[in-house]
């Protein structure tokens, strides 16, 4: 089975590549490193929403409200750097953080302890949350000049040819990595995902650990809240309007199953600049930029299709969609 | 222990009871009576807080809000029920929005307009229908799929730009008035709620919608046609959005790519408030025609206080967690108590 999985990132990486290959015949210079490095720091947000997500999906639930904690946590920096200049980088980052995960303690409370379905959990905070950005900026934006030079020039900084931005992106890649295999937490959201029932008697707390997966997303979102807001140099209300959808559609081309259990970083990871590559490359050759959208459906439709297929080659999706049944009911009842 | 009827969350086991309370309590401790309560209460605030509220005029206009939006929860609410979700509704609208635009301009008449809005939103229920049931994928990322692939074509059709020039006529469906204050959407939005009802809660494919929204291998062991059925719901839900998308552009007069944007979730949230299980298997169209009511009050009486549309939604999201946990917390408190 670790075969099959290796295949199909594999697979991804190679049409990836294709792709990438295909675009230069129609505009040299798209294949040139300065080019692909760009790729990676426009597309380096997307792949962080896409880790948090893939996360949460893993745990068989899903988050609709990173967009929107990314905007309120956006915001909420913005206008503390433009109220006190003084603060130094750090704490502004570290409250970023703090802030999303406690939009993500929220989300992971309402599933875990009231036991409400995690899309209609999202779906209501993550109108609230943007609703929650409007109420605290009255509407207004936060403009490049309102914020200090370091607030905004941290992560363009270039540090060994790429830059900050991209090696966060690629720093927390490492860390999800690392915390999704070699963690008690880690292994606990594929069990919780895979076959709830399985992992109750393993010992597994299946609540509990989609609570921590949760506060990861929200923490991840709220980071990206601040680089978001860095990288375009501005804050109103509506940034990252829709990019939840975009984050769950990188981690479906990415081979991450929607019902739980399955998927990789590196699949993540790969959907993500899967998206990135075909976003940057419309413009360079001259299709309208409108097309985009068609064209992540059409992609989002086939990789279901193709993720389908493949689970069903197993033969276990069946058994585990109805094992999973009974222990909602169970646990619940219990 | 009337815990059992209470249809807001299906999170829990059956638990039948040696003796159901009377048919009154069970009445009365239903999820449809709360939500009619705060309806009610809502109304009666509202009345209080704006002196322009209680007017015919006023609350005509107030049902332009949900009207569109209900028509389309009907039949998503019988989609959720069966254990699936369309979150490509308002896509469906954008997409036979462009091509009524389309056909607008090359000057057809408002019965070929209204053909052709009705037939593109039957053929993207036809193709949601098709991947779900035909090609036996999950619904949820079928429709984020669709979603975009509907929405992105009408991008690439309008780009940047709108339609306008439509027939004058055709602006009697969002604009037209039957009788008094009674619009021609308010009068079709009581006809659907009639004729979802009967559909769900009267005949046998009612029925069927039900068993395999609460067991689709029961379902399927009893000889009901699981696939046909969803099969069935997804048209029905891209037919209702056709005609919400009449209504709509026919209200507004002009198409942009990006009409009705958000409205899936407007939609699912109302399904949800209205008592319509998430996890499928149980709900009522009285509910959903309930909470259809309360959020276009709510947003309207917030419309007169001058709240602007973005803080509307925070109490659209709010209503949405707190109409489901409320229960669900009183009958843990409740659990607790009889310890």
């Amino acid at each position: 089975m670790s075969r099959l999985l290796k295949r199909r990132e594999t697979l991804l990486f190679v049409i990836i590549a294709i792709m990438i290959a295909g675009f230069a015949t129609r505009a040299t210079g798209f294949a040139t490193p300065a080019n692909l490095a760009n790729i990676l720091n426009d597309t380096a947000i997307l792949i962080i929403l896409a880790l948090a997500q893939m996360t949460v999906i893993l745990t068989k639930s899903i988050d609709l409200s990173v967009a929107a904690n990314l905007a309120f946590t956006g915001m909420a920096v913005a206008m503390l750097n433009a109220a006190y200049p003084d603060l130094p980088l750090v704490v502004l980052v570290l409250t970023a953080i703090a802030i999303g995960a406690a939009l993500g303690v929220i989300n992971g409370y309402l599933v875990w302890a009231l036991e409400i379905p995690p899309i209609v959990v999202t779906l209501g905070t993550l109108t609230i949350y943007r609703g929650m950005a409007f109420v605290l900026s009255g509407g207004a934006w936060v403009n490049a000049h309102q914020m200090t030079p370091i607030f905004l020039n941290a992560t363009r900084t270039v540090v060994l040819g790429l830059p900050v931005l991209s090696w966060i992106a690629i720093l927390i890649v490492a860390l999800v990595y690392v915390i999704l295999r070699h963690t008690p937490f880690g292994r606990a959201t594929y069990a919780a995902g895979g076959n709830p029932v399985a992992a109750v008697y393993a010992g597994i707390d299946v609540g509990w650990t989609r609570f921590l997966a949760f506060v990861l997303s929200g923490a991840l979102a709220g980071l990206s809240g601040y680089l978001w807001v860095a990288r375009y140099a501005v804050a109103y209300v509506e940034i990252a309007n829709g990019f939840e959808l975009d984050s769950v559609a990188a981690c479906v081309i990415g081979g991450i199953s929607i019902a739980g259990g399955v998927g990789t970083v590196a699949g993540a990871v790969l959907g993500s600049l899967f998206l990135g590559v075909i976003k940057n490359a419309l413009p360079v050759i001259g299709i309208s930029p409108f097309t985009q959208m068609a064209i992540s459906g059409t992609v989002i439709i086939l990789a279901v299709v193709f993720n389908a297929r493949r689970e069903r080659s197993r033969g276990r999706i069946i058994l585990r969609d109805q094992a999973a049944k009974e222990t909602d009911s169970e646990e619940l009842a219990a | 222990m009337s815990d059992a009827s209470t249809t807001a969350s299906r999170s829990e086991k059956r638990i039948i009871p040696d003796r159901l309370s009377t048919p009154f309590k069970r009445v009365m401790a239903s999820w449809e009576v709360l939500l009619l309560g705060v309806a009610i209460a809502i109304f009666i605030f509202n009345s209080l807080a704006s002196p322009y509220f209680l007017d015919a005029w006023n609350l005509s206009d107030a049902t332009y809000n949900f009207t569109e939006k209900a028509m389309i929860a009907f039949a998503m609410a019988l989609l959720v029920i069966a254990g699936e979700i369309d979150l490509s509704v308002a896509a469906i609208i954008a997409l036979a929005s462009t091509a009524m635009g389309a056909a607008a301009q090359t000057g057809a008449g408002t019965p070929v307009l209204v053909a052709i809005g009705l037939g593109v939103g039957l053929a993207c229920g036809i193709f949601n229908g098709f991947l779900v049931s035909g090609m036996k994928l999950p619904s949820i990322v079928v429709t984020i799929g669709t979603m975009s692939l509907f929405r992105g074509i009408s991008y690439i059709v309008l780009g940047d730009q709108a339609y306008g020039n439509y027939p004058e006529d055709f602006a009697f469906f969002g604009q037209g008035y039957v009788v008094w204050v009674f619009s021609f959407e308010f009068v079709l939005f009581v006809l659907f709620a009639i004729a979802f009802s009967i559909l769900l809660h009267a005949t046998n494919f009612g029925r069927q919608v039900f068993t395999i929204g609460n067991n689709e291998f029961a379902a399927r062991f009893s000889g009901i046609p699981v696939e046909r059925v969803k099969f069935i719901l997804f048209m029905l839900t891209g037919l209702m959005s056709g005609i919400a998308a009449v209504c709509l552009t026919s209200r507004l007069g002009s198409t942009r790519p990006s009409i009705a944007q958000g409205w899936e979730l407007e939609v699912v949230t109302m399904v949800v408030l209205g008592g319509v299980s998430i996890l499928g298997g149980s709900g009522t169209i009285g509910g959903v025609v309930i909470a259809a009511f309360v959020m276009g009050l709510v947003t309207f009486g917030l419309g007169l206080l001058n709240v602007p549309g973005i803080v509307m939604s925070i109490f659209i999201g709010l209503l949405l967690i707190v109409t489901i946990a409320l229960p669900i917390v009183a009958r843990r408190l409740k659990a607790m108590g009889s310890k």
